[in-house]
């Protein structure tokens, strides 16, 4: 009696990082979640390195200052600055439109796009200040 | 079933009874992370270098000291209520999101308790020399 349903249709999928398409937005939504967790689990133990360090005294404070001083100390400072303030840039965001503002598309792609730009604008003034300032990094 | 008042439906919403709480923490918490890390940033640059005495008598004093341990309460406590966040999406076996959230908590509680340590061991001190 009941009509043959119609043709299979795919269904709707869930959303997910594999359906859709890549815009800035959703990239600095995705960098915002490993920026954080970045500090969270990377950056936290390295601070808490560096006070304990601290507390100890000057011997303590010589070989976290010595394990950090190379290449790989600048580059993990250099990172972490960049990752901070792009946690930071798109943290503001996220806290305006937690008023409801900036969701129109053009806005939101804007906005999403400018908080890579500062982030990565003010790493690269910061550090190029120090070197500098110090005649080299 | 009593619905109570529209306050009371609002408290408590989530699956942990304690959604708006969170979110509302942690917009409080990433307001004040950006006061503080902008001092603490802005702060390290202005050192003349970053050996052990010009650092030590830093943070010793008050100034640095006192801002030190907001900084590390407020990013401790925000990135608590960010990770759990990340938990409970990608944990779905129940047993298993519980141990991260615990774990979580542990790490939370151990590295604050460390930092915050440090900070008031170097501050009550007295001179480093």
């Amino acid at each position: 009696m009941a009509s043959a349903p119609p043709a299979a249709r795919p269904r709707p999928i869930s959303p997910h990082l594999t359906h859709w398409r890549w815009g800035i937005h959703m990239v600095v939504s995705i960098l915002h979640r490993v920026t954080g967790h970045a500090l969270a689990l990377g950056a936290v133990p390295l601070f808490c390195w560096w006070l304990v360090a601290l507390a100890s005294g000057e011997r303590a404070y010589g070989s976290f200052y010595r394990t950090l001083s190379g290449w790989f100390g600048y580059m993990l400072a250099i990172g972490f600055t960049w990752v901070t303030l792009q946690h930071m840039a798109n943290g503001v965001r996220h806290l305006v439109m937690d008023s409801g503002a900036g969701f129109e598309i053009g806005t939101n792609k804007r906005s999403a796009t400018s908080t890579l730009v500062f982030s990565l604008v003010v790493t690269l003034g910061l550090w190029g200040a120090i070197a500098m300032s110090r005649g080299g990094i | 079933m009593a619905k109570g008042t529209a306050l009371g439906r609002v408290r408590g919403l989530g699956s942990a009874r304690s959604g708006s709480s969170h979110w509302w923490a942690q917009r409080v918490t990433a307001f004040a992370n950006i006061a503080l890390m902008t001092w603490f940033i802005v702060s390290l640059v202005r050192l003349p270098d970053l050996t052990y005495f010009t650092v030590a008598n830093w943070l010793r004093q008050p100034s640095a000291a006192i801002p030190m341990v907001l900084f590390v309460a407020s990013v401790f406590y925000h990135f608590r209520l960010g990770v759990q966040v990340m938990i409970e999406d990608y944990a779905h076996e129940e047993g298993w999101k519980l141990s991260l959230v615990l774990a979580l908590n542990f790490y939370v509680a151990v590295a604050g308790a460390v930092a915050l340590f440090a900070i008031l061991k170097l501050a009550f001190g007295g001179s480093v020399g």
